[in-house]
């Protein structure tokens, strides 16, 4: 990691909280903190990405603005999250995707809407586009399930493999004689810390989404979206195993394990995004990095966008409206493939990948008593 | 909304930990309240931001604090600290009652946490705000806000208008405006005064100017010395303050925690004239970090060094200004503008005098110096493995002893020792009362909660005849 005026700031501030320590019972970083005395720019990465931006140290800190020591640590750390993505970034060229990444992520979004639509209606006559399709293999006769399904495979794959670089590229570079090997114990707790979005909850009232009062808001929509998104994953890799293995053509019936699977997952994902995006506009900007904002409602809005669209052509399925419904989730859907390397999804691969390295160090050292 | 034609039943002057606590506890026996902060709302909460934990008598273990801390014990501590220069009815009944505040802090959304690091080890006897003081303000305002609480920020009380022990109204200017606030009854909780440099200078004359104040630079003491100024009885040594030896290089007013030092029981302490002059390791630091804010407020242009070699570079807590480094004394002493000739000379004397021992940063160890005056009679260890490192200190004020004369009902008492009709105190302003010298950590939140509550409810009860 290159030291930028954000992990300067960072560094500056983390001098101050080192010295202060009243917020090491909020989260993981501050212990992570205490373990050191002397900080290196690649620390300040670790510790960026291991902040879940709950706000508590913020509105806690007596230190903040308008204090001349200006201590703003959720900023800063959003700040250098965002560097941490592009110098983390696979292939290295694509790192550039952060710069103006909610232009970017709008523009491929758009792009594949088109790009799926324009080829479709190409291979397909208007009565077979826009009549109604009913019965199984309905959606293959839009669109081809070997397109379909090659497509969706080589995208994910390939994006698969570029979040996987990426967080081989932020394990090696935050390593430090604080490191230890991974291991079970300490997968379990990264699990459980992620799986319960631990840091998200303060000692139990949650986090300071708007102000200096507590709210669970943000942790509930964050767990509508994350549990919704699996679902909706879940959903669709049942459903790839029932046609693929059982010769069960989708679409399936209300009652059907995939649909039943990605409806509840589908309305998960946009109250959560809904919530997610009301928090965002209604919380104290002090702490926020605007810079990160574009990032943030992209993601937020495509995913979204996939749900509702995935919702809507689950409701007319039956109807002529149906091809050009399916054109347009996948085109969603694909689009979400396409950027999630390279968007703001990967804040879960590398807060992930901090959480395991924070189980691991605190196994491996104990707190210097001071 | 703050409305000033109205008659109030409460109005609170301050916006710290005591003030919220009274005005909550007003509004919780029925009253209408206004509280007064003369901080903008960003710097709300008076000294109590800087603060992290409450010292509570507790007969058992709880959720946050270890083992039991009795009466008896807390009583020792506080005689210990104070030298007798207490009152033993008031203070009894503070350490009693701090046995009892805690859940109701929890009600008003005040957490806690075990405590954890660099924390002086007073996971015994002290309860530790989760987030720290800050934290535990902001709680208190929410609250406030929720029950109803009237409150005005950047408003600073003038005068009261005080008519034979009975406080008529108070005189403000609020965002700039000149205002009159009436009420039935007063509670001032507005702090002391070392946030006023000028009054410091009454007696202190220029040397005021070298003190850099660890909190708020609110604490003017205007209403203390309205007060003082109409009869009220006085309490406490006006010249007396706490002060620890904090970084020099720390801001004038606000710098808090972060800018302690807790180096000076491995140091060689020098002032001006690069000469020691007091035993650093007279005793353990959490009983001796006290004494340094005088000492170097005792030394020519209040500032003083503190000396150690790269061997105990990190036996204390990391201080938030970088050490100042250098490869020989001499390289030293022209860095921090010291005479290199006589700063050698100090730490060669010094070095020479150092005795064999075993080094322990734990325990009064055996390391001393033989011959030398002052001497250094623990954890005496010679200065001499490059890099040498060198931190600035001039006094931290952290608070004053001056302040007003209460009875257990925290209701303010006139010179002739009658007691106000109307008026109370809580908080610094009065915590001279009960600790007339010296400090317990945690302390002061302990008098500010308890008196604060009991200012809030007497007031209540008052207002509502």
């Amino acid at each position: 990691m290159l030291a930028t005026e954000a992990t300067l700031e960072a560094q500056r501030a983390i001098a101050i909280c080192n010295a202060c320590r009243y917020c090491e019972g909020y989260c993981a970083v501050f212990p992570a903190m205490e373990l050191q005395r002397d900080f290196t720019v690649t620390d300040m990465s670790y510790l960026a990405n291991l902040c879940h931006n709950c706000n508590g140290c913020y509105h806690a800190c007596q230190f903040s603005p308008p204090h001349a020591f200006g201590i703003n640590l959720p900023k800063t750390f959003a700040e250098i999250r965002l560097e941490s993505y592009a110098e983390y970034a696979w292939p290295k060229p694509f790192a550039d995707a952060y710069r103006k990444n909610g232009v970017l992520v709008s523009a491929i979004t758009a792009g594949s809407i088109a790009l799926v639509l324009f080829l479709t209606m190409l291979i397909q006559s208007g009565s077979v586009m826009f009549g109604p399709q009913t019965g199984p293999g309905a959606f293959y006769r839009i669109i081809p399930w070997g397109v379909m399904s090659s497509v969706a495979g080589a995208t994910l794959i390939f994006s698969i493999l570029a979040l996987a670089m990426g967080a081989r590229n932020f394990w090696v570079d935050t390593q430090t004689s604080l490191s230890g090997p991974i291991n079970w114990a300490a997968i379990e707790r990264a699990a459980h810390d992620v799986a319960t979005l631990r840091y998200l909850g303060g000692a139990g009232e949650g986090c300071n989404d708007a102000d200096a009062s507590f709210s669970l808001a943000r942790r509930h929509f964050h767990h509508a979206l994350m549990y919704g998104f699996l679902l909706c994953f879940a959903s669709t890799s049942v459903a790839t195993l029932m046609d693929h293995f059982l010769g069960w053509e989708a679409p399936y019936s209300w009652y059907s394990l995939p649909v039943v699977l990605g409806t509840l997952g589908g309305i998960g994902m946009v109250a959560g995004c809904g919530g997610l995006v009301w928090v965002k506009m209604t919380t104290d900007p002090v702490p926020v990095a605007r810079r990160m904002l574009g990032a943030d409602y992209a993601l937020l809005g495509l995913l979204a966008m996939a749900a509702a669209s995935g919702l809507l052509l689950l409701m007319l399925r039956g109807t002529g409206a149906m091809g050009v419904l399916l054109c347009l989730h996948l085109g969603f859907i694909l689009a979400f493939f396409v950027t999630m390397p390279y968007g703001k999804f990967v804040h879960g691969i590398y807060r992930g990948a901090a959480l395991l390295k924070a189980a691991v160090e605190r196994q491996k050292n104990t707190i210097v008593a001071g | 909304m703050a409305d000033f034609d109205r008659i109030y039943d409460v109005a609170v002057v301050g916006g710290g930990n005591a003030a919220l606590c009274a005005a909550i506890m007003a509004k919780q026996n029925g009253c209408s309240v206004i509280v007064i902060e003369h901080a903008p709302k960003a710097f709300r909460g008076g000294n109590s931001r800087h603060t992290r934990n409450l010292r509570a008598m507790h007969e058992g273990p709880t959720s946050v604090l270890t083992d039991s801390y009795l009466e008896d014990e807390y009583w020792d501590d506080l005689l210990r600290v104070t030298g007798g220069n207490t009152d033993e009815k008031l203070a009894r009944m503070t350490i009693r009652a701090s046995s009892r505040v805690m859940p109701w802090m929890q009600d008003c959304g005040v957490r806690f946490q075990p405590s954890l690091t660099g924390t002086l080890n007073l996971s015994r006897t002290n309860a530790f705000f989760l987030g720290g003081g800050k934290a535990l303000v902001n709680a208190y305002y929410d609250t406030a806000e929720r029950l109803g609480i009237d409150i005005v920020y950047d408003s600073e009380v003038l005068s009261m208008d005080l008519d034979d022990g009975f406080a008529k109204s108070i005189a403000i200017t609020s965002k700039g405006f000149p205002h009159t606030v009436r009420a039935k009854t007063y509670v001032v909780s507005s702090g002391g005064f070392q946030g006023n440099i000028e009054w410091l200078r009454e007696y202190w004359g220029e040397a005021a100017d070298n003190f850099l104040i660890r909190g708020t630079p609110y604490a003017k003491g205007r209403m203390l010395k309205n007060l003082l100024g109409q009869g009220v009885q006085q309490i406490g040594d006006p010249t007396q303050f706490h002060a620890v030896a904090i970084d020099a290089r720390a801001p004038q007013f606000d710098g808090g925690i972060v800018t302690r030092l807790d180096c000076i029981p491995f140091s060689i302490v020098v002032d001006r004239n690069a000469r020691r002059f007091y035993d650093e390791g007279e005793d353990v630091w959490p009983k001796r970090y006290a004494i340094w804010g005088r000492l170097v407020a005792q030394q020519e242009g209040q500032i003083a060094w503190s000396i150690i070699d790269a061997k105990s570079a990190t036996l204390f807590m990391p201080s938030v200004f970088p050490a100042i480094r250098a490869n020989s004394i001499r390289e030293l002493a022209g860095l921090i503008g010291l005479d290199a000739d006589a700063l050698e000379k100090t730490v060669s004397d010094y070095n020479a005098a150092v005795q064999p021992g075993n080094f322990n940063p734990q325990i009064l160890d055996d390391c001393r110096t033989e011959g030398l005056e002052p001497a250094k009679t623990h954890w005496a260890r010679r200065i001499d493995t490059p890099p040498y490192i060198c931190y600035p200190h001039r006094p931290g004020i952290t608070f004053t002893y001056l302040g007003v004369k209460v009875d257990e009902k925290a209701r303010v008492i006139m010179s002739d020792g009658k007691p106000t009709a109307n008026l109370f105190a809580s908080g610094e302003i009065m915590a001279g009362s009960i600790l007339g010298k010296g400090y317990l950590a945690g302390f002061g939140m302990t008098i500010g909660t308890v008196f604060g509550r009991i200012a809030g409810e007497e007031a209540a009860k008052h207002a509502r005849n």
